[in-house]
């Protein structure tokens, strides 16, 4: 007899072996199915469709963007299919975003923020598409959409200023004025505390601890100038030198007017204490007019530029960051990918996307300007008046570093200044880390 | 026929290649999943990666290592936070869950309401939990600065952005979930505890007290060891609650930990994977030192 006639038991049904092996089978295919779908995402889309990957979570730009792409899939018979993320995750996971299979075109910022990944070759060139949408912007918008290697890389939707708003109403109950002078602002500020206000709202808790850099940056302007600071961004200044030093310490004259507690409020609880006349100035965006539901008080708003500290540099420099669009670098729908980013560069889509959010600017020198608020014509005549025009600490420098060393080491800072010195040596500790050339 | 006893040659061909299968897949699995990036994230430590391009790696030695040791402010606020987080866990949420399983197995009223009740925060998703403190804890119209308002205070207390305070904010929404955590864990030790042994230490006069120190703890011992590594290993892991309340970008002044410490480097918009890595290393070295010693401790005195 041979082995292979050895009796086996006869199980009824589906034996142990089997069962083990089918389980078993299930396990290698489980296993298996990342790796096959990761092979097969290949240019497989269908070319009626776009897909556009969006940083606009909050509910005003999540409904702008939204009639942008209905706008576009009415004119051009294409289907955007849009992904949104939230705006803080979209931003944390950029960098593996578009290794994997991004989608073609998605939501990025203008300045040091976009040339970085342009340099990675993780986004697509669209010199291209600037050949049609190119009459539509100014110098200083076009150099804001190059890459290092002068390439276009970035299709600009729109902008909008930072500067301290206020509440008119509130300012002409109490009598105060606009300050131009650093003195009279840090004045104004104790008189609005001796009147029980919380002087300049503050709420840079949770992931919000960005919304510091808004001073930082005008401190930083109005003392040193606009080489200076972006110089200290980019990494070609070290951040332990007098110059430095001196925007602590007027930040540290404005610090004890800061709304309390603002290291566990978000920013939006922040600027809701100055819709409510709780507080009396913020130094924040104009997208703090998203926050407004009530156009009563979207009509009380008003702003005024960030006072001048150093006469030489006056209040020439603004912080209007920009954002727009930007190409992945292998899109599924090439041509269809840059119809869109051609449209989304055209004057009819930011007017599209300003009549859902009117917290921002249009940047393109056609669009329709008539339906500006009065907050908005401000905005833009603010941004037009500027000899230098800043993004935002975070898209002038590397945001890695920004995230990583200044933000901590700045919100740190705030929950007891000091002169500073040991926070300045603890970023510039870290400075070669992240600028080696 | 030969014996039927364990010749391997009894095996045929398709038992042999089930066997292979069986054994080599899940073994190919764990290669690839655990082992190959284990290895791959200790090899890169001695990197400077920016996680684009390979070619876009460069050796740099253990210039990683001393940078994190000697230049990295955040370095050593986290090893402490990691071992308060440790000292605080071990000493307060695990005694007390455990004093809690003690209490509730005894035969009192509603003791499944408590049991549920307690092991709640434990289900709950760790995106819940967060926002269930961040409620507490919001320094404007939190419950606690209510609370603390209506009795007359009129302290402002900012228990999420203050440096010196956040990590014990966190510390107690942590221990509000570990507790039920060992709660469960040692009631179901309790379970399978033999109630002879303690009628046999009743009639033998001994006290609640002693009951429990003499006879309960030493006889669970097995479950004893699992709560004391669960409890190390979630002290050295700890990252999720912190992130959440953190608002989910990273360390905060204050609140750092080694695993955060990792998550800035790695993932983010400029990525240092090299240097992430080598913190990666570092912790997982202190893991490793920390349940090693331990469990080579308990069971070399169980084999002899």
């Amino acid at each position: 007899m041979t082995q292979a006639s050895r009796p086996t038991p006869a199980a009824p049904g589906p034996g142990r072996r089997g069962v083990v092996g089918g389980l078993f089978g299930l396990t290698a295919a489980a296993l298996a199915a990342p790796v096959l779908t990761a092979c097969g995402g290949g240019p497989s889309a269908d070319p009626k469709t776009v897909t556009l990957g969006s940083n606009g979570a909050d509910a005003t730009p999540k409904s702008a963007y939204a009639a942008l792409t209905k706008a576009f899939g009415e004119q051009s018979g294409l289907k955007v299919k849009t992904n949104t993320v939230d705006h803080d995750t979209f931003q944390k996971s950029i960098t593996s975003y578009l290794q994997g299979t991004p989608d073609d075109v998605f939501t990025w910022f203008a300045g040091y923020r976009m040339q970085y990944f342009a340099k990675k070759g993780l986004a697509a060139p669209v010199d291209e598409v600037w050949e049609k949408i190119g009459d539509g912007f100014g110098e200083a918008t076009k150099q804001l959409s190059r890459g290092e290697d002068g390439k276009y890389y970035f299709v600009p939707l729109y902008n909008y200023p930072w500067a301290v708003f206020y509440r008119k109403s509130l300012f002409a109950e109490r009598g105060y004025e606009v300050p131009r002078s650093w003195d009279e602002f840090i004045a104004l500020a104790k008189r609005m505390r001796r009147d029980g206000l919380s002087p300049v709202a503050s709420g840079y808790g949770g992931g919000d601890s960005w919304s510091v850099l808004g001073a930082f940056d005008y401190l930083n302007l109005r003392a040193n100038g606009y080489d200076f600071h972006m110089s200290l961004l980019r990494g070609e200044t070290s951040w332990t030198n007098k110059r430095t030093a001196r925007v602590l310490d007027l930040w540290r004259e404005l610090t004890p007017h800061y709304q309390k507690s603002g290291g566990g409020r978000s920013w939006q609880d922040a600027a809701q204490s100055l819709l409510d006349k709780k507080s009396g100035m913020a130094v924040i965006g104009l997208f703090l007019g998203q926050q407004v539901t009530d156009e009563k008080i979207r009509a009380d708003l008003d702003f005024f530029a960030f006072p001048e500290i150093d006469p030489a540099h006056g209040q020439d420099a603004v912080e209007a960051p920009t954002d727009g669009f930007m190409l992945s670098r292998k899109p599924k729908n090439q041509d269809g990918a840059k119809k869109f980013l051609a449209y989304l560069g055209g004057a009819s889509a930011e007017e599209t996307y300003m009549g859902v959010d009117p917290s921002n600017l249009a940047v393109h020198q056609d669009a329709d300007t008539s339906s500006y608020s009065a907050l908005q014509k401000k905005s833009a005549e603010l941004i037009a008046s500027a000899k230098h025009i800043s993004q935002f600490a975070d898209r002038d420098s590397d945001p890695g570093f920004i995230s990583t060393v200044v933000l901590p080491g700045l919100t740190e800072w705030l929950g007891h200044p000091d002169d500073g010195t040991a926070t300045l040596k603890k970023i510039e500790s870290q400075r070669s880390r992240f600028f080696t050339a | 026929m030969p014996p039927a006893s364990s010749s391997p040659s009894r095996l045929g061909l398709g038992d042999r290649l089930f066997l292979a299968a069986v054994i080599g897949l899940p073994l190919l699995a764990l290669l690839i999943f655990v082992w190959l990036p284990a290895l791959a994230s200790i090899a890169l430590s001695f990197t400077t990666w920016d996680g684009i391009d390979l070619s876009g790696i460069h050796w740099t030695g253990v210039e990683n290592y001393t940078q994190i040791f000697t230049n990295y402010p955040p370095f050593w606020p986290a090893v402490g936070h990691n071992v308060l987080w440790l000292l605080f866990t071990a000493l307060l949420p695990t005694p007390f869950g455990v004093f809690l399983a003690y209490h509730l197995d005894q035969k009192i009223q509603f003791t499944r309401f408590y049991q549920t009740a307690i092991f709640l925060p434990m289900v709950l998703s760790l995106a819940v939990v967060g926002f269930v403190w961040e409620i507490i804890y919001d320094p404007d119209t939190g419950l606690l600065n209510s609370l603390l308002g209506a009795v007359g205070t009129d302290q402002h207390i900012d228990w999420l952005g203050n440096p010196d305070l956040n990590l014990w904010a966190v510390l107690i929404a942590s221990a509000w979930r570990h507790t039920g955590y060992i709660m469960i864990l040692y009631l179901a030790g309790l379970k399978s505890f033999d109630p002879a042994l303690k009628e046999a230490a009743a009639l033998d006069g001994a006290n609640g007290r002693q009951t429990f120190f003499r006879i309960v703890l030493p006889t669970l011992k097995p479950v004893n060891v699992i709560i004391i590594v669960v409890t190390v290993m979630e002290s050295l892991r700890a990252f999720d609650i912190v992130y959440v309340l953190g608002g989910g970008t990273g360390s905060k002044p204050g609140m750092e930990l080694l695993s955060l410490l990792i998550t800035d480097n790695i993932i983010g918009e400029s990525g240092h994977i090299g240097y992430g890595s080598a913190l990666a290393v570092i912790l997982l070295l202190v893991s490793l030192a920390a349940i090693g010693a331990f469990l080579v401790q308990t069971f070399r005195k169980e084999d002899a």
